[in-house]
């Protein structure tokens, strides 16, 4: 019996391994650079970084040109601009979606790189459902968005959930484009 | 029923003109042969119509403002009170300014209230006493020319409308043997303050939790949490409202007892809790929690003990009512792939699916007689009230595309409905009859949500 448990953890381990393998393969997060300067006169920048490897299954210290652009901003700097994306949901459901892994995958390799956060997923719906069961289907969303977290490898202990409903809508639009925009799980650095 | 600190006398329904005084005054010793001590007549319509009544402003005996504005106060509410349940036609209180109001209430002009077709009138007094007001108002049936009801109260000036109020449900269960919501309150939760909530980048507008009058009248703001505070539900003895509260940051299931100033906490910050309705007796919560990992079905004691788990699925359970008799619950479940209604007795047994509909929620369940489920129904991009007869199994609509229309509560007496509607602009709470019909607006500050009935 132990020793099936035992196996079952090792299983578990390198499945995350290889969940932690695969996220890397994910290309690295393009940020927009500044078009190259047109007169040549002055002696060109310095190349940009490389782009930082993220989710080592390695302990990697963390690259310090990168510690200084996020992890040295305050939590209200991060959550007006985040590095954690929102995951956005269809009509009436909690799924996570294709798009939603590559969301969920990018921002777990924040998280890995970042431990000490810790975050809180709000669940929020569109216009479109009723209050009260919005109240759940809002819990249902960031719990999906946590569960994959927590298969990446982000420890439970850091993820809180809370539901908002369709009650804080990012949008306050009656269309396509701003109820797309409400059903989502949004992402809040709570303390780094 | 909410009560108030009104002293109330019966007044003797005495015969007018020729007619001796049948009623004893109170209290009397009643001689031989014993008389009634008090008479009280119902008034009639003619061949089963409802009784055409007439409430002109009350007379008032001191000349003072506050006397003078609580006559014209009492008059107006006391005849919106009559009109809102329908069992009275009341006659436009514009086609009678003309008939002068009786100097004495025994100078009625019979004749005149005749003439215009009334079957009753109601005649009142305000006057100043050391501590406040005392309000006389008599019924009298206009053709027999006798005073067919009468009562006396005195109490403080502060807030006229509650003498309307209570003069109207007495004379409905005197008169037609109905009871009346004109004391009853609504509690909601609304935006209208404006304060942002604290501690997020992005701007969030609180919500706090009001109640109000039936009519909407006196609307104040009974939390100061400064986060939301949504899905209030009054205890029976109206003396307390358990609501969802994001206090601490998470919701969690709060009660505030609105008249001693206390709140109490049952959940405790347990899990995830929302969505708290009491029981018929109000010594039982149901609720949502998330507690175990999904949406589903508790019961706990007020106090929050003897926590009971009531649904078990993958799916979302939601939106807990109870039965009038507190045995079974109404809630929401989308386990068949959308949310509808399901019921469930109180131990666990009985679970039925009741309606198939498009998307079901907020299932309020209706007081006696009527065996009743209201529920919000997806009839489009919006939402429409529709209310399912349990026994036959039918239902009907009551509300019709006019906005979205959603979270329905039953008035007490089972004739009424409030629910919030965007058919004026924003979310506002509305009043109407069973039927769909007499559709009123309460609310017009901010956006308002989710209402519910005081008993």
């Amino acid at each position: 019996m132990t020793r099936k448990v035992n196996s079952l953890m090792v299983l578990t381990i390198v499945l995350a391994v290889l969940v932690g393998a695969c996220a890397k393969k994910q290309p690295p997060i393009a940020r927009p650079m500044p078009p190259p300067p047109v007169n040549t006169n002055t002696p060109p920048p310095p190349p940009p970084p490389p782009p930082t490897p993220v989710s080592e299954p390695v302990p990697v210290p963390p690259e310090p040109l990168v510690e200084d652009a996020i992890g040295s901003r305050s939590l209200d700097d991060l959550n007006r601009e985040s590095p954690l994306e929102p995951l956005f949901f269809d009509l009436d459901s909690s799924d996570v979606s294709a798009d939603g892994q590559r969301v969920l995958q990018s921002n777990a390799a924040i998280l890995k790189q970042y431990v000490t956060w810790q975050i809180t997923i709000e669940g929020h719906c569109d216009e479109r459902g009723t209050a009260e069961y919005n109240l759940a289907l809002g819990e249902r969303r960031a719990l999906s968005a946590k569960t994959y977290l927590v298969s990446l490898g982000i420890p439970a202990d850091n993820v809180r959930t809370v539901s908002y409903g369709k009650e804080f809508p990012f949008d306050a639009g009656h269309d396509d484009a701003a109820w797309a925009r409400n059903r989502r799980a949004h992402f809040v650095i709570t303390a780094k | 029923m909410i009560t108030f600190d009104l002293k109330t006398r019966v007044i003797g329904a005495a015969l007018i003109g020729s007619a001796a005084m049948v009623a004893a005054q109170q209290p009397a010793p009643a001689p031989p042969p014993r008389q009634p001590t008090s008479v009280e007549l119902r008034l009639t319509g003619d061949s089963g119509t409802p009784p055409r009544l007439a409430v002109p402003d009350l007379l008032a005996l001191s000349s003072d403002r506050e006397t003078q504005e609580a006559a014209k106060t009492i008059g107006q509410v006391l005849w919106d009170d009559l009109n809102f349940e329908r069992e009275f036609y009341m006659i436009p209180r514009d086609t009678y300014r003309t008939i002068p109001v009786a100097a004495a209430i025994d100078a009625v002009p019979f004749d005149r209230w005749r003439e215009l077709g009334a079957d009753g009138v109601v005649i009142g007094t305000v006057r100043r006493t050391p501590t406040g007001i005392r309000v006389e108002m008599r019924m009298y049936n206009v053709r027999a020319r006798q005073s067919a009801y009468g009562r006396e109260y005195s109490g403080s000036a502060a807030n006229p409308r509650v003498y309307a109020h209570t003069m109207a449900d007495e004379l409905h269960d005197s008169q037609r043997s109905l009871r009346g919501v004109a004391r009853t309150k609504l509690a909601f939760s609304s935006d209208r303050n404006r304060e942002p909530v604290a501690g997020t980048v992005e701007r969030r507008e609180v919500k706090e939790v009001f109640v109000s009058d039936y009519d909407g009248a006196n609307q104040r703001r009974v939390t100061i949490n400064r986060n939301l505070n949504i899905t209030p539900s009054w205890s029976p003895d109206g003396r307390s409202i358990a609501y969802t509260s994001y206090r601490s940051g998470q919701p969690d299931v709060l009660i505030s007892n609105i008249f001693a100033g206390t709140m109490e906490a049952p959940t405790n910050g347990v899990g995830q809790n929302f969505l708290p309705v009491f029981s018929p007796d109000g010594s039982r919560i149901a609720f949502m929690s998330t507690r175990d990992g999904n949406p589903e079905i508790y019961v706990m004691n007020r106090d929050g003990s003897n926590v009971v788990r009531l649904t078990n699925t993958r799916a979302i359970d939601v939106t807990p009512t109870w039965s009038p008799n507190g045995t079974q619950l109404a809630f929401t479940s989308d386990r068949t792939g959308s949310p509808q209604i399901w019921v469930v007795g109180v131990d666990g047994g009985g679970l039925r699916r009741i309606s198939f509909e498009a998307y079901a929620d907020r299932p309020t369940w209706s007081p006696p007689p009527y065996n009743e489920i209201a529920f919000a129904a997806r009839t489009g991009p919006g939402y429409d009230i529709k209310i399912l007869n349990i026994g036959s199994g039918e239902t009907r609509q009551i509300t019709f595309g006019e906005g979205t229309n959603e979270s329905p509560a039953w008035s007490p007496n089972g004739r009424h409905m409030a629910f919030t509607s965007t058919r004026a602009g924003r979310t506002q709470i509305f009043t109407g009859d069973r039927d769909g019909r007499n559709i009123r607006q309460l609310t017009r500050d901010g956006n308002n949500w989710t209402p519910h009935w005081s008993q």
